[in-house]
């Protein structure tokens, strides 16, 4: 389908697809088996300006946005999802100083990241998980710093990225009023990281603990005022849900080509697996998955683009329909390799366990629902 | 340091057609793209920009629609691009175009190093890169794999062999012709895509570089093609039929036998 991208998105998609099959594709297997960072394939993206696409023009990116990031995440994942991380984990991590960082902080810190500086988000804690209210790392003022203590579970590019913006509670008696967001720069005193956790699938992006144990952090690294840290965090997730969507639907179409081609080749019965309607119906039923969830996403990312208010009704349902989408695109790309599909000598079982993660961070599908469902009931008080 | 660059747009296909009246290729409806072994000179002259900074000019001879190179040669790194074309440059041969080159190159004015891609993947004669030098009356170095270092006007190389490398030390201007073993040549950048698409590319006919008329194009090329042909089609091998396995099992005892 044509989306009537401008020519410097078509650029961006191009580009991102050839280092996707060129430079990525070759290497996935390597590192879904070794676990380790590829900091080799976040150098190419870096010079290629990838990096850059969604930062303004004035902090040393390209000027795009939210529709620029996705085509990125989309086709890097259609090779990996896991490295496509390094790239879209740094989006979510910049998007609170884009949002609402000051214009000091948006020069200290963006034309960095436009560079590939990677960048992190941390929320998440052990007992903090989609109920967010339950943050228990704090931040005390002390002069012209904040003190923050605490452990963040499950930070995606921790230990690798340069950038932090964290949430931390500046005043644990006011609940979700009183969190705020801050800057941590990596090898800031009194910040450490834990292990490396093992996954499931995006086996290549890193995943660690992020410890604080008073962390000075300057004042200056205060993201907005005390108190916003959590519709900062609210915010980046309505900007940042359109990038996981356009990474499951790159691990769906990713999954989708190898099971098209694999059909196409494999012989049973005396004729390609293709010429049967069993198969054609199951490739034709994913591909319409696929490009449903695609048109969603864009028009989704274009609605952000356009500087809309309320997008978290929109941005909910595309992570939650794309990432769905991924889900069962790839178990029935497994599906269409047989037996060949379950070894990891081929391709697409680790689409499949990539796929998962999509329906469970950045908000799990059933809390996508739960945004869904309330602005559906909010819009039907206001009568609109 | 002053870079110079001679890129070739070549068609992108080994399987290219002669036309069977003049004994040239049929470049119609091939796609054209740098020569292959040209990326490597271009890498490699941004890399000694990075490294020394200057500048890099890229220069190429050839059609109007050779901007198109020159253009992918920008979103690559280079500063600036000339197209060198004329209708009287036609049925040049290697002298001849390397007379031309060597013309574009001494308007250009100073330069520390002309880098060329060891040769072209049309023509493969290797002759334009040690000709440009020879017209320009500098020292050339072919085949290089690796530039050492460039210091007190002097540059030392390393210059593949088939059996190895020489170290070569050559004063400065100098060319070099390299191979691929030199670099890995990068993708080209989004910025510097953009930089591409409003680049301004000089075009120099012969009047501007002063090219003297008798030394261009047909007139000016010793060389004659009196025939190319397309050699006899190498007869098929053996044909091993049957199951898959019994397959592997006689290709194993015939390779074997050959003891490779």
């Amino acid at each position: 389908m044509d989306y009537l991208l401008n020519e410097q998105q078509v650029m961006i998609r191009d580009l991102a697809r050839k280092i996707a099959r060129e430079k990525i594709r070759p290497v996935a297997a390597k590192y879904d088996e070794s676990e380790e960072f590829a900091w080799e394939i976040v150098k190419v993206l870096a010079d290629s300006d990838l990096f850059g696409v969604y930062i303004p023009e004035a902090y040393g990116g390209l000027g795009g946005g939210v529709l620029d990031m996705c085509l990125v995440a989309e086709e890097l994942s259609k090779a990996d999802g896991a490295i496509a991380l390094g790239f879209a984990g740094t989006g979510l991590g910049t998007f609170p100083i884009l949002l609402y960082g000051n214009d000091e902080q948006k020069k200290r810190f963006l034309p960095g990241i436009a560079k590939g500086r990677v960048a992190a988000f941390c929320i998440t804690e052990a007992e903090a998980g989609s109920d967010a209210g339950s943050i228990r790392t704090t931040a005390k003022k002390d002069g012209d710093h904040y003190i923050l203590n605490g452990t963040k579970q499950w930070i995606t590019n921790a230990g690798e990225a340069e950038v932090y913006t964290v949430i931390a509670m500046t005043d644990k008696t006011k609940g979700a009023r009183g969190a705020s967001a801050f800057i941590v720069e990596k090898g800031t005193k009194g910040m450490e990281f834990g292990k490396k956790e093992k996954k499931l699938g995006i086996r290549a992006s890193a995943t660690r603990e992020v410890i604080f144990t008073d962390c000075r952090v300057p004042k200056e690294n205060l993201i907005s005022k005390e108190g916003m840290g959590f519709i900062v965090a609210m915010k980046t997730f309505d900007n940042s849900r359109p990038g996981v969507a356009a990474q499951a639907v790159g691990i769906a179409q990713g999954a989708l080509d190898h099971a098209i081609e694999y059909a196409r080749k494999r012989v049973q019965f005396g004729q390609p697996i293709s010429s049967f309607q069993a198969i054609q119906h199951m490739m034709a039923d994913m591909a319409t998955q696929v490009e449903a969830a695609r048109a969603l996403v864009y028009a989704t990312a274009r609605m952000v683009d356009s500087g809309a208010k309320g997008v978290a009704k929109e941005s909910a349902m595309a992570k939650l329909f794309a990432s769905d989408v991924a889900m069962k695109v790839t178990v029935d790309a497994v599906q269409i390799f047989g037996g060949y599909g379950y070894m990891r000598d081929y391709p697409v079982e680790k689409y499949m366990r990539d796929a998962k993660i999509t329906q469970i961070y950045e908000g799990t599908n059933q809390i996508q629902r739960n945004v869904i469902a309330a602005n559906l009931i909010k819009e039907s008080l206001k009568g609109e | 340091m002053n870079i110079i660059v001679c890129i070739k747009q070549v068609p992108n296909t080994t399987d290219v057609k002669i036309d069977p009246v003049t004994n040239t290729l049929i470049r119609d409806g091939v796609e054209s793209v740098i020569n292959p072994f040209d990326t490597y000179a271009i890498e490699e002259a941004v890399r000694l920009k990075e490294r020394f900074s200057g500048k890099v000019t890229v220069i190429t001879m050839g059609p109007p629609q050779a901007e198109n190179a020159l253009k992918e040669a920008i979103s690559l790194g280079c500063d600036e691009a000339i197209l060198v074309s004329d209708r009287k440059f036609a049925g040049s041969d290697t002298w001849a175009t390397s007379y031309t080159l060597s013309c574009a190159i001494k308007k250009v004015g100073a330069f520390d190093v002309v880098i060329c891609g060891k040769q072209a993947s049309d023509g493969d004669t290797a002759q334009v890169g040690p000709g440009i030098s020879t017209h320009l009356n500098i020292p050339q170095v072919t085949y290089v794999k690796k530039i050492e270092e460039i210091s007190d006007n002097k540059a030392k190389v390393e210059r593949m062999t088939e059996e190895g490398y020489d170290i070569v030390e050559a004063p400065l201007p100098c060319l070099f012709t390299v191979v691929k073993e030199i670099n890995t040549p990068r993708l080209p950048s989004l910025k510097g895509m953009m930089k591409a698409k409003s680049a301004k590319i000089l075009k120099w006919t012969a009047d501007d570089i002063k090219a003297d008329p008798k030394s261009l194009g047909l007139d000016g090329s010793p060389t004659r093609v009196v025939k190319i042909f397309t050699p006899a089609p190498r007869k098929g091998g053996e044909i091993i039929k049957g199951e898959t396995a019994d397959i592997a099992k006689e290709l194993v005892e015939l390779l074997k036998d050959i003891v490779i």
